[in-house]
């Protein structure tokens, strides 16, 4: 269905003020063609802005917009090879499904469109629903239809603006699997917007995490929360704990910290900052990456394990996993998320606990930045 | 005791029915006088039924020219008013220009002053001005005054309105004259229509100002008022029945259109 000719979206040095205040600071983004490419952060951090500047819906102060080998910075959105599915779906009241889905064949003067307005509909499930009218669909209809409305177009790239944010939980999850089947099947290149970390991990093949008008930091999912580069990232994308430490020297591949009484190892390669003996580093590590060893038991941890002492101090059960808050000396509200598969009875707040995990997992950061950064917004 | 529960159980009915009854029955009595048959020239009391104002309406010498005149004039400020009172409120609800709180706040004026003020400002202007009182001058006068009203019924569509839905349909290919055309003006058409049927109805029976800014031309609420003072000719009553009816049945009509198009899409 695309169009062989297209290629990638590539902004150069775009960036957006409006009056004193910056939206976008200038940044370089490559999209290559035909990937699902996501846009992630939170309110007013410019993730909105980039993607209208794409669409053309927004004129950037600098910098250029192409889609393959065109310069489309100048052209109006009508001109350009690209549609969009608004927040909310902007679908127009007055005409019914059928008309809402042909607006854009008949536009460019395409006469006869029934035959393409009725396979993308059953593309979407709603041949059913064609002579309704938008406000007569439920809100997962209604995405659908915005969706549909743009993919007709067969465009270069489609752009989707939190297209998830009104539906509820449930059908979020089926959409998130809808659209990432339909873009496979239709193989254009999607560029999503969305402040949802768990929709961006699940759907895009590479996500773009901005903060205050920048791009802090670009990877496939796994990579951005394996080898977060920030504490934003490391705290926007899923929980991430932070010890304070201090460098002690290098080891072979690794670089010794000491925190509090105890002694952490770091892979030199994970390491963000300069292993200057003395310097300060926050090293982080995943709360599901952490082991929890009652003290009583605390010889049984094997040798070469990271390890921290703390007591626990809450503790909640959510099925699948028990999620742990553990008071430490190095770090305060240490979270842990335990797999229920053997749980020790022992472990209760109140219990004094050992945390250890394997070194390889630990990352390190530049201790000069907050390590709360991203926190709220991920809330 | 059965017929307090039973009141109790209908009063919103009846309440509701009273309420009609008090706006209907001025139109009853307009309908059954407009078969009446007066002695001498009052059309006050019941006299016998008769069909003749109905077979000759315009049996009254200017009555019939005088409802054209009007029925012309409504047209006309209704056209003016709509074109002029639409554009003021795209501009006043999309566009930041310097005057636009002055612009906004001006606007409603004429529907808070007294028309009799408006009405003999506007006579000194025009005569200060030397302009020939007649059509023209009762045409610029409703004009002006039917303005607000379709400013404001407009202007609420217009807020209301998503400006997304613009940007999607530049998005889907549409120009800036297709974009208006195909999604902002079919989305704003209720507020415009709505403030067209208001200045039409506000042009049509106007007598305070047309009175001053006519001359020696006569609309048909001025026919009315100056036949009222010499005896009430029953053509009166029948006109005034006959645009009853039309109404109710354009109401009718729209209401039959509107249920139709929901069923067929149902």
């Amino acid at each position: 269905m695309t169009n062989g000719t297209g290629g990638d979206v590539r902004l150069t040095g775009i960036g957006k003020t409006y009056g004193s205040f910056t939206a976008v600071h200038p940044l370089d983004l490559t999209v290559p063609q035909g990937s699902f490419f996501a846009l992630l952060g939170a309110s007013g951090c410019g993730k909105t802005t980039t993607l209208r500047m794409i669409a053309g819906l927004e004129e950037p102060t600098r910098g250029t917009v192409h889609l393959g080998d065109q310069d489309v910075t100048r052209l109006p959105p009508y001109k350009r090879p690209v549609n969009t599915v608004f927040q909310s779906y902007a679908l127009f009241p007055h005409l019914d499904i059928f008309e809402n889905v042909a607006f854009g064949l008949r536009r460019r003067g395409i006469k006869s469109v029934r035959k393409q307005v009725e396979e993308m509909l059953d593309l979407v499930q709603l041949g059913e629903q064609a002579r309704k009218r938008p406000h007569q669909l439920s809100g997962g209809q209604q995405q659908r239809v915005a969706l549909a409305r743009a993919l007709i177009n067969h465009p270069q790239v489609l752009l989707l603006d939190e297209p998830l944010g009104a539906l509820d939980l449930k059908l979020r999850r089926q959409m998130q699997w809808e659209l990432k089947r339909i873009q496979t099947e239709v193989g254009i290149t999607f560029v999503h917007v969305t402040h949802d970390q768990e929709e961006a991990m699940t759907m895009a093949d590479q996500v773009a995490v901005m903060n205050a008008g920048r791009v802090e930091q670009l990877g496939t999912p796994a990579d951005l929360y394996e080898n977060p580069r920030t504490t934003f990232v490391a705290n926007f994308l899923g929980t991430s704990n932070f010890i304070e430490a201090g460098i002690e020297g290098a080891s072979g591949p690794d670089v010794v910290l000491r925190a509090g009484d105890g002694r952490l190892v770091l892979p030199r390669e994970r390491c963000r900052t300069p292993a200057t003996p003395g310097a300060k580093v926050l090293a982080g590590i995943r709360p599901e990456k952490i082991s929890l060893t009652h003290a009583d038991d605390a010889d049984s941890v094997p040798e070469g394990r990271n390890r921290i002492t703390g007591t626990i101090a809450d503790a909640a059960f959510t099925g699948v996993s028990t999620q742990y808050v553990v008071d430490s000396p190095v770090c305060q509200e240490f979270a842990v998320y335990v797999q229920n598969v053997d749980r020790d009875p022992r472990l209760v707040p109140g219990a004094r606990v050992v945390l250890h995990w394997n070194p390889a997992h630990t990352f390190g950061l530049d201790a000069a930045q907050d390590a709360a950064a991203g926190v709220e917004e991920a809330a | 005791m059965a017929f307090v529960t039973w009141f109790k159980r209908n009063l919103v009915v009846i309440a509701g029915l009273l309420t009609l009854a008090y706006l209907l029955l001025p139109n009853v009595v307009v309908t059954v006088f407009s078969f009446n048959k007066p002695v001498g020239r009052f059309n006050y009391a019941w006299q016998e039924f008769s069909a003749d104002a109905w077979t000759d309406p315009c049996g009254v010498a200017d009555l019939c020219g005088s409802l054209a005149l009007s029925l012309q004039l409504a047209c006309w400020a209704t056209l003016g008013a709509t074109a002029l009172g639409t554009a003021i409120a795209f501009a006043l609800a999309r566009y930041r220009f310097r005057a636009r709180g002055a612009v906004n706040a001006l606007i409603f004026l004429p529907m808070a002053m007294p028309e009799v003020v408006m009405a003999a400002s506007l006579l000194t202007l025009f005569l200060n001005l030397g302009a020939q009182l007649g059509f023209w001058t009762i045409l610029i006068a409703h004009i002006m005054f039917c303005l607000s009203f379709v400013v404001t019924a407009v202007k609420a569509r217009v807020m209301s309105m998503d400006p997304r839905l613009e940007q999607a349909a530049q998005d889907l290919y549409a120009g800036p004259f297709q974009t208006f055309l195909r999604v902002t003006l079919p989305i704003a058409a209720p507020g415009i229509a709505a403030g067209a049927l208001l200045a039409f109805a506000l042009s049509f029976d106007d007598f305070i100002i047309t009175n001053f800014t006519a001359g020696s031309t006569v609309t048909f609420p001025m026919f009315v008022w100056g036949s009222a003072q010499r005896g009430t000719p029953v053509q009166i009553n029948v006109i005034g029945t006959a645009m009853f009816v039309v109404a109710v049945l354009l109401v009718l009509l729209s209401m039959v259109i509107g249920s139709r198009r929901t069923k067929s899409r149902a």
